[in-house]
């Protein structure tokens, strides 16, 4: 199979535009003959849908939740980046361009990454628009701060809750098309297979999540935007019902499934509890503007602390080491994620974490310096130039209240620790995957007319994903990309007909359905669905996770591939078909995420190089950082199904051009 | 921060087979609960133990685990979200209760919010009432004008985004006597209202928005304000003040 991007001719600047004058269009006339399925409703998946509805084209949109509104795109926290320049600091659309590339470690396509960073400006005007309350100044303009990886204030928010507004924001567009009859929506369903015509994309199968009801839904086009697969490590910061289930089920009917091992471990979480813990909390990137990082410098002070003996607040400023400020001073605590995890994790290694659990993996996040600082300011903005400490603090204090004050609450509930008093404790934790279904320049998957946008897709973000960029690109591909890209194909169709959910394909992609449910059921195994996962989560994070080297990789294959013979053989999943039964779905989910897993292993141990948040331990230079082979690894690596056993699938290599770029080493000392 | 025990406790769960079925409230004991666990994780360790004695796990709704989604609900001891302010159930932790309590678990209460399942309740209410106005009617295209063309004050944009802060989980509903969804819609029209780019159709939008509330079964507000109270997000009261006054305005147009 030849892999080919479709990546437009002519001048950078120039691709998309270009490309776009010269799709093929559908007629206004025509489009309520085309029905367009749509599975998944985060940012991407319910953007996709409000604007095919408004197009005129049939939609019908899918999501497992009770509402759309409720997709896992709500909960980012920090921001999304644009290259508006409101804030004179020299911000433009290629320096935006230049940041993701970089950012991503030079794994990512060119065309893609500036064709994103052209249409970031479209987004916040067609939100905004929407009525999305943005954070403002009191001039009512709108506010931007600073994220990881760039050196220019480029991320819009609101308060630390910016994906959920975003969100809100496509959903109320979803909504009224809803209302309109333009969309039909399919909550509480699942989707479980594709659905294959002649080769192309033809529908899917679908399960009533309420009543069980396997369901046959016919179209000319299916969108996938089902998020990413982070819940393979078990503990992340997804949610809980985050699956890779519709980005696989397209795998295995023959969609390339494009650099698995590329995950984001995100540097600022809250550090593990305890064995029965079901997830993660991430507090937001945006915090590493005010808050500073840093562990004891002696070892005996980290074990004072550890022991409950010391706190943090005790340790002289001298005595403190900020590893990062120390590290990479010109970009200091705002270097991107893969960098920041990794210093983390070094740090804890040697033997300087912080958190009394079984791995002692944490360190602080410090605000005191910044309540400092901006408590001074507020004074001096109120004519109070001679303010006294405690004057100082309160309004330092009051200040950092505004800006995070969810964040900070979320996190008091969750440790019982107030951090507006004692510097919070953080440890990184898997956040985003970078990989997932390969797609050329229209976002189109190797199936015709199966598209995939958002986080399942793996275009945009290289080997690394910066800060604020996630929300950019699921807009971006539902808005901006997806409406002309598709319209091309459909072009072809408007000849094509009513399908027929009657066909052969059909059946057979129904019975596939029923029977791995049929199976699951009558296995009268012995072990619950959430032990397998659990033994999953952990193969993943200790062999596939932020340091990998050969061996572990190499075990980790044959220990996955045993799990999934054990999980087949003895996982006892109660109750019927016919009834709400989420431990059925959770069965569904983690069959695949197992297979998944052992891809992620497989991509890992063949690419013999470091890059972005793929540490190798074998290619690290004599400080650490990590060791990029741009002469044999400057690729894509795109996997081929090849049937039930995953060690078999076939690697496809797109090779990756730099026109524009200098590819160099990724440098932010 | 208070060192983690491990607790025992004694819950009282409704249990449901589906919407047509009678339910009932059971009784489990859990042992071994770390207070430094989520309400949510205790109860994904009784479904692990219920799972192992080959009996049918809790049915309960739950996604994001941090506080945005709205998914979690939860009657717990009397009260929506449980024994706490600000928090959805999810942010619940086990170190608000003590070792030997009964905790007593039942869904949303509620005609509009019919069960589904034991604690799993249907509240698709709240989506066609966002589908009757909850929106500005803006296609997408590349060519709004840009977003810094017409500034806001920041006091009403600091107000449109804490009323829309909502995540729609219906506790207000929930907690209500006349199961009002009076503070839902209030913060949906409030968001709309004090930003121009609501303004064009904020008329029709109240009209078509509390006429869909009304045919979905919610009860009238009574002013009792036990929504606000148990609301996760702090929505205000003013809200429903707001949205009162641009109905009267729409009704005399």
């Amino acid at each position: 199979m030849k892999l080919d991007s479709k990546i437009p001719a002519g001048p950078l600047k120039d691709k998309w535009t270009d490309h776009k004058n010269h799709l093929k269009l559908v007629a206004p006339n025509n489009r309520p003959k085309i029905d367009i399925i749509v599975v998944g409703t985060g940012l991407a998946g319910a953007s996709a849908a409000a604007s095919l509805g408004e197009m005129g084209y049939n939609v019908k949109a899918f999501c497992f939740q009770d509402s759309p509104r409720r997709a896992h795109s709500i909960a980012a926290q920090g921001g999304i980046n644009a290259a508006k320049n409101y804030q004179n600091d020299g911000d433009s659309v290629y320096r935006l361009f230049y940041d993701t590339i970089k950012g991503g470690d030079y794994r990512a396509r060119e065309a893609n990454v500036h064709r994103l960073a052209e249409v970031s400006t479209n987004i916040i005007d067609q939100c905004v628009a929407q009525g999305v309350p943005f954070a403002r100044e009191y001039g009512g303009m709108l506010d931007n701060r600073s994220f990881g990886g760039t050196q220019v204030q480029r991320t819009f928010y609101a308060a630390g809750q910016t994906g959920q507004q975003l969100l809100l924001g496509a959903y109320s567009a979803l909504s009224r098309q809803i209302g309109l009859g333009r969309v039909k929506m399919y909550s509480r369903h699942e989707m479980l297979e594709l659905v294959k015509i002649d080769g192309k994309a033809r529908g899917i199968i679908a399960r009533d999540l309420v009543t069980g009801e396997i369901e046959r839904h016919s179209a000319h086009a299916v969108v996938i935007a089902s998020g990413g697969y982070g819940n393979v490590y078990f503990l992340s910061t997804n949610a809980m019902g985050s699956n890779v289930t519709a980005a696989w089920k397209i795998h295995k009917q023959g969609a390339l499934f494009a650099n698995p091992c590329f995950v984001q471990i995100h540097p600022t979480c809250i550090p593990v509890h305890g064995t029965n813990q079901a997830k993660l909390t991430l507090m937001s990137e945006s915090l590493r503007n005010s808050g500073r990082i840093w562990v004891p410098k002696k070892k005996e002070d980290a074990e004072a602390i550890r022991a409950g003996k010391l706190k943090p607040t005790q340790i002289a400023e001298e005595d403190r080491d900020y590893f990062l400020e120390r590290r990479y001073p010109a970009f200091g605590n705002l270097v991107p994620r893969d960098v920041a995890s990794r210093a983390a994790k070094e740090r804890c290694d040697a033997g300087y974490g912080i958190e009394a659990n079984d791995t002692n993996e944490g360190v602080y996040l410090d605000f005191s310096t910044e309540i400092q600082n901006k408590g001074k300011q507020a004074a001096y903005a109120k004519g109070n130039h001679n303010p006294t400490p405690e004057e100082i603090t309160k309004l330092g204090k009051a200040w950092l209240e505004e800006k995070y004050g969810n964040l900070f609450t979320m996190y008091q509930k969750i440790t019982d620790e107030n951090p507006y008093e004692t510097p919070m404790k953080i440890y990184p934790a898997v956040h985003y995957t970078m990989g997932g279904v390969w797609v050329d320049y229209n976002l189109q998957s190797t199936i015709p007319g199966c598209f995939v946008a958002g986080e399942a897709n793996f275009s945009d973000h290289g080997a690394n994903r910066l800060g604020a960029s996630a929300l950019m690109q699921g807009l971006a591909d539902g808005y901006f990309v997806l409406p002309y890209t598709i319209s091309n194909y459909l072009a072809d169709e408007i000849r094509t007909g009513k399908i027929s959910t009657d066909s052969p394909e059909f059946a057979e992609a129904e019975s596939r359905v029923k029977d791995s449910i049929s199976k699951f059921l009558n296995n009268n195994g012995s072990k619950s669905v959430d032990y397998f996962h659990k033994k999953l989560g952990l193969i993943m994070w200790n062999k596939v996770g932020m340091a990998r080297n050969e061996a572990g990789l190499k075990e980790a294959i044959s220990e996955i591939a045993q799990l999934k013979e054990d999980f087949f053989k003895d996982v006892y999943v109660p109750g019927t078909n016919e009834e709400l039964n989420p431990q059925l779905e959770k069965a569904l989910r983690v069959a695949d995420l197992i297979e998944l897993g052992q891809l992620m292993a497989m991509d890992a141990l063949q690419r013999n190089e470091s890059c972005g948040g793929h540490f190798r331990e074998e290619y690290q230079d004599a400080e650490g950082e990590t060791l990029r082979d741009d002469d044999n690894f400057k690729f894509v690596g795109a996997w081929e199904y090849k049937g039930d056993d995953i060690t078999k699938e076939e690697l496809h290599k797109e090779e990756l051009v730099y026109e524009e770029i200098k590819i160099a080493a990724r440098n932010y000392k | 921060m208070s060192a983690a025990k491990n607790i025992n406790i004694t819950l009282k769960i409704w249990r449901q087979k589906n919407a047509n079925a009678k339910g009932s409230m059971e009784t489990y004991k859990l042992d071994n609960v770390s207070t430094a666990s989520s309400f949510l994780e205790m109860l994904d360790q009784l479904n692990e133990q219920l799972i192992n004695e080959k009996k049918e796990p809790v049915a309960f709704d739950h996604d994001c685990r941090e506080g945005i989604c709205g998914m979690c609900s939860l009657y717990i001891n009397g009260r929506a979200h449980g024994p706490d302010s600000g928090i959805t159930t999810c942010q619940l932790h086990m170190r608000m209760f003590k070792d030997g309590d009964t905790i007593y678990i039942e869904p949303w209460r509620s005609k509009a919010f019919p069960v589904v399942k034991d604690l799993v309740v249907d509240r698709s209410a709240f989506d066609r009432i966002q589908q009757a106005g909850g929106f500005v009617s803006v296609n997408t295209s590349g060519n709004t004008i840009d977003a810094n063309s017409i500034p806001i004050p920041k006091d009403d944009a600091d107000k449109a985004f804490m009323a829309a802060a909502c995540i729609g989980c219906g506790a207000c509903v929930a907690t209500c006597k006349n199961g009002s969804a009076m503070l839902f819609v209030g913060a949906k029209v409030s968001q709309y209202a004090l930003l121009p780019q609501g303004k064009v159709e904020a008329t029709q939008r109240v009209l078509n928005m509390v006429r869909q509330m009304d045919e979905e079964g919610f009860g009238n507000c009574t002013n009792t304000g036990a929504c606000e109270i148990e609301c996760p997000k702090g929505i205000s009261l003013e809200n429903i003040a707001r949205m009162n006054r641009e109905y009267l305005k729409a009704s005399l147009k």
